[in-house]
């Protein structure tokens, strides 16, 4: 893996940006939601997936299975489902589903099951006009899409070990969810490096904590305890001292009475035996472990009981939209639930900082005034993250003829 | 007038203002005051922070009356304004200038 320099162009580029569509969002398997989207038949949401030049329709069917199709109808190519405004989202509940343009009716199944006049039709199979499926699979309540015709792994070996020992933390619990989303101008990568490293937090932070845990942190470099890294995925944990373990001028007044901040609720629920895929590396004291799974997804579980989701959509070389969310246990009274409301906000004002750093980094990158940076060996995954992208674009190259 | 449970009549001047139902409504109103009146805000709140949530507290969250609802979102009110006090010194987060962060999906109460 190259210590250095870590690639630019893959940031600033529009030729690039449109072979990682091709070579990495058509191909890789792709988060789009949780189970918990979808409570009953019926429920459905849908995604616009601008990366990969797609929307979908996600949803559960009869069976009880989430099923995903092309948003798109079979007769004249309208949009099936979208309220209002045909570029945005849109989820809710249906029987079937109705293209607002002739009426044509599909199953929760995709099947074409009715045609508006269909006798003036000349010999129209409606067998053969269902919706189009896309490959769809559901790991740890997670759902997942595959928009390559043939998908080249199962989601299970695209995961591999690293992620799916994470089976058995309870994700499906934790259905008190805060959603926060912003447009962020600049390329996705550079919000993912921002948080596979730890070097940047006693600085870029330094005001946010108390002037006594910032010290301490710039003092011992903050430095994370444990990378690890398997196939196209990244793992980081942290140590845990938390703020409130230092004393009492580590942190602010207002966490001391809601008992929340940035490191989550300072009563940890009771969770029972973590699977192993937790904490791999044993870190003692434990903070967070931040798996990156590839290309755009991130989970990160933190010792305190909860965890967060990011997710990184390309929009264009120098945009993208980033999803947050933040999931608890149900809080169970009004003391829990004004720690879930500390540690929500905290976590946005960590996230605006890191945000806007981010557009001046494109700007400047944009410059082309200098070509090569250097990485320490805190920002191991940022070299890895480039690189895995690197590998997946050549590899699609050299197999469609475009490299030799 | 928004309604406050009895025992916390003293923050009522803040009620209309600050008993604000959502994340987006609460950010706008820290985003759209003056230090003056977020630090009046907070000075009023943080001696009474922690008799606010033992009030609320006896409360189910399924099943709050609408005084002690106002109550809960005037506690989250204080949790959003303890940026710009605690650690800010200004309404805003440093260098946030064009970055947002909207909240499109919370928990009620």
């Amino acid at each position: 893996m190259p210590r250095l320099p870590k690639p630019t162009d893959d940031s600033i580029s529009p030729d690039f940006y449109e072979l990682e569509r091709e070579a990495i969002f058509k191909r890789a398997w792709l988060n789009v939601g949780r189970v918990e989207q979808l409570r009953k038949t019926g429920s459905y949401f849908t995604k616009n997936l601008n990366v990969a030049n797609a929307s979908i329709i996600v949803v559960r069917d009869r069976d009880g299975e989430v099923r995903a199709f092309h948003n798109v109808c079979r007769h004249r190519g309208n949009k099936l489902v979208w309220n209002d405004f045909p570029r945005e989202d849109t989820e809710g509940f249906a029987r079937q589903f109705v293209c607002k343009y002739h009426g044509w009716r599909y199953g929760l199944d995709g099947t074409l099951n009715y045609v508006q006049q269909e006798s003036e039709f000349f010999n129209l199979d409606k067998g053969c006009h269902g919706l189009v499926p896309v490959h769809c699979e559901v790991w740890a309540g997670f759902i997942f899409v595959n928009l390559a015709k043939e998908p080249e792994q199962s989601l299970r070996d695209f995961l591999g070990p690293m992620i799916t020992a994470l089976e058995g933390y309870p994700f499906e619990q934790m259905t008190e969810r805060f959603g926060y989303r912003t447009e962020v101008h600049a390329n996705w990568k550079l919000f993912m490096d921002a948080f596979a490293e730890f070097y940047h937090a006693p600085v870029l932070h330094a005001k946010q904590s108390r002037e006594r845990y910032a010290a301490a942190g710039q003092k011992l470099g903050f430095e994370a305890p444990y990378y690890r890294i398997e196939g196209p995925h990244r793992l980081v944990s942290t140590a845990g001292v938390r703020n409130w373990e230092i004393g009492e001028d580590a942190v602010k007044s207002s966490e001391v009475l809601t008992r929340g901040g940035l490191f989550g609720p300072w009563d940890k629920p009771e969770l029972g035996d973590m699977p192993p895929g937790v904490n791999p590396g044993r870190c003692s004291p434990w903070g967070l472990d931040s798996f990156q799974v590839f290309p755009n997804f991130v989970i990160l579980i933190w010792s305190q009981g909860w965890y967060l989701t990011y997710h990184y959509w390309p929009t264009s070389y120098n945009t993208h939209v980033f999803d947050g969310n933040v999931y608890f246990l149900p809080a169970r009274n009004a003391r829990e639930r004004v720690a879930h409301e500390m540690t929500a906000v905290t976590f946005k004002e960590f996230a605006l900082q890191d945000g806007n750093t981010l557009e001046a980094t494109q700007l400047a990158l944009e410059t082309r005034a200098v070509g090569r940076f250097h990485l320490n060996d805190q920002e191991v995954l940022l070299r890895h993250a480039h690189k895995v992208v690197a590998d997946w674009v050549d590899e699609y190259q050299i197999a469609n003829g475009e490299r030799g | 007038m928004t309604p406050l449970p009895a025992e916390f009549a003293d923050l009522e001047a803040f009620a209309d203002k600050w008993c604000l139902a959502s994340e987006p409504e609460r950010y706008t109103a820290r985003l759209s005051s003056s230090m003056h009146d977020l630090q009046a805000f907070y000075d009023a709140m943080e001696p009474r922070a922690a008799a606010a949530i033992d009030y609320c507290d006896r409360y189910p969250l399924d099943g709050m009356p609408e005084a002690v609802v106002n109550l809960m979102h005037l506690i989250y009110s204080f949790v959003n304004v303890s940026f710009p006090v605690e650690v800010w010194l200004q309404p805003r987060v440093p260098d946030s200038g064009s970055a947002y962060f909207t909240c499109f999906l919370e928990p009620t109460p």
